[in-house]
């Protein structure tokens, strides 16, 4: 018996020009989120019209940490927790570019915890994007900050005993003008935050949740990737504007996801441009004043 | 192995790049209208990947595409394909298998 129809591809997928293609197939497993979460970013950027000459990538180290390598956008990859650091120097010295941060959850919001913090508490003009598989995926499963209580992972064989990050609580306590979170079940939701993103002023931090099957899902007996993203279906409850203090994750608990946080506060450049205003007058010479968006 | 015209029943349709895909079934099982499976074929990793089963309930849509992490397939709607094959001024498909 003969399969149902599958047309061979003559025309190119939407995504493809956003991918360097030489660099393809991908090193994700399968089922791995990460690969979801580009998608969306690309259709964000279909829909931000943006010119992509004028958008640039940085990842730190991990699974995660291999997007910027993958898209066709000038791109850096940076040391382990160095990607924020970086960005923001780039940012500043061109102040005309769109940054863009996607990284891990270990990369972020451990050995680059601190940059994530400092960079939110400055309002840098910078969209972080944060995919959170809970785990160290690249390396082979050890407990994050993100790891939830009683998870199982290759360095807490007994489940996890320490409190993790809530990581939307932590961007807008430390500042950041917009906070979301999604999870790759959630594609068109994240692809609105991520189009949202590109076009906010400021620190934007985007958590999206994506399944490592791999590492966290085996060691935890939850199945394949498609098992997290059926959890994430179930479990998901929309509330936009939800109190960040109330959006802390359970193991395979209820999940809230949403636009936590959209507000407007001067950024680093806009707050040092004023600043020096103030004090030096017609003197002063106000630096990068166009911010990426006009 | 029906070609091109017969595929032609809902309002769109897929593309299937099989050697790329990793069967994690993420476009079969968030299809809104439900109309992909597994093929009953392997491709060379030793992976199933998905098939339009009922291609009358297609309705290029693209959630496939956004969902699949390994680029593997997207799908389009039959008058943003004639746009799209005029833009490119490609050639008419092949159906798989030809
Ligand atoms: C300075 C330094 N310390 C440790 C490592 C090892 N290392 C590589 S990736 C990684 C964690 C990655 O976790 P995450 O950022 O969550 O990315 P994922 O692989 O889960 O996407 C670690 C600890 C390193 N490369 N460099
Ligand atoms: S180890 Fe986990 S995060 Fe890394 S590619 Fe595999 S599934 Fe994805
Ligand atoms: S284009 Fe839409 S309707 Fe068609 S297979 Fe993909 S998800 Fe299903
Ligand atoms: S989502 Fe992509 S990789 Fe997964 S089964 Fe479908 S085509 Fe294959
Ligand atoms: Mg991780």
């Amino acid at each position: 018996m003969s399969e149902p129809a599958t047309l061979v591809c003559d025309i190119e997928n939407p995504v493809t020009p956003y991918l360097r293609e030489e660099r393809l197939p991908h090193i994700w497993c399968p089922g791995c989120g990460i690969g979801t979460t580009v998608n969306c970013f690309a259709r964000a950027l279909t829909e931000s019209a943006m010119n992509l000459d004028k958008v640039a990538i940085v990842s730190g180290i991990g699974c995660t940490g291999r997007v910027a390598g993958y898209m066709n956008l000038d791109s850096f990859h940076t040391t382990h927790g160095r990607a924020i650091p970086f960005a923001t120097g780039l940012k500043l010295a061109n102040p005309d570019l769109k940054v863009v941060v996607y990284s891990g959850d270990g990369d972020l919001s451990a050995i680059g915890g601190n940059h994530l913090i400092h960079a939110a508490r400055r309002n840098m003009d910078l969209m972080v994007v944060c995919v959170n598989n809970f785990t160290y995926g690249m390396t082979g499963g050890q407990v994050a900050p993100t790891t939830p209580l009683g998870a199982t992972q290759t360095t807490m064989p007994y489940g996890n005993f320490e409190n993790p990050f809530n990581l939307p609580f932590l961007a807008d306590a430390c500042g950041a003008v917009y906070v979301a979170r999604w999870t790759v079940y959630h594609v068109k939701q994240l692809a609105k935050a991520m189009l949202e993103g590109l076009r906010k002023k400021g620190f934007v931090f985007i958590e999206a949740m994506a399944p490592c099957p791999t590492l966290y899902s085996r060691r935890n007996r939850l199945g394949d990737g498609v098992d997290q993203l059926k959890y994430y279906k179930e479990k998901s409850k929309v509330v936009n504007g939800a109190d960040t203090k109330d959006v802390g994750l359970t193991f395979q608990g209820d999940i809230t996801v949403g636009k936590f946080v959209d507000r407007d506060r001067p950024t680093w450049l806009d707050a040092m441009n004023e600043h020096y205003i103030q004090h030096f007058g017609e003197k002063y010479v106000p630096y990068g004043v166009s911010h990426g968006q006009d | 192995m029906s070609d091109g015209e017969q595929v032609k029943k809902g309002k769109g349709t897929v593309f299937v790049k099989p050697e790329v895909c990793k069967g994690c079934s993420y476009c079969i099982d968030f299809c809104p209208a439900h109309c992909l499976e597994f093929s009953r074929e392997f491709n060379r990793k030793g992976y199933h990947y998905p098939v339009l089963g009922r291609p009358e309930d297609c309705t290029g849509c693209d959630l496939c595409g956004l969902y699949c992490p390994d680029f593997a397939i997207f799908g389009m709607r039959f008058k943003d394909i004639e746009q799209r094959r005029q833009a490119a001024a490609v050639p008419p498909p092949v159906p798989a298998g030809s």
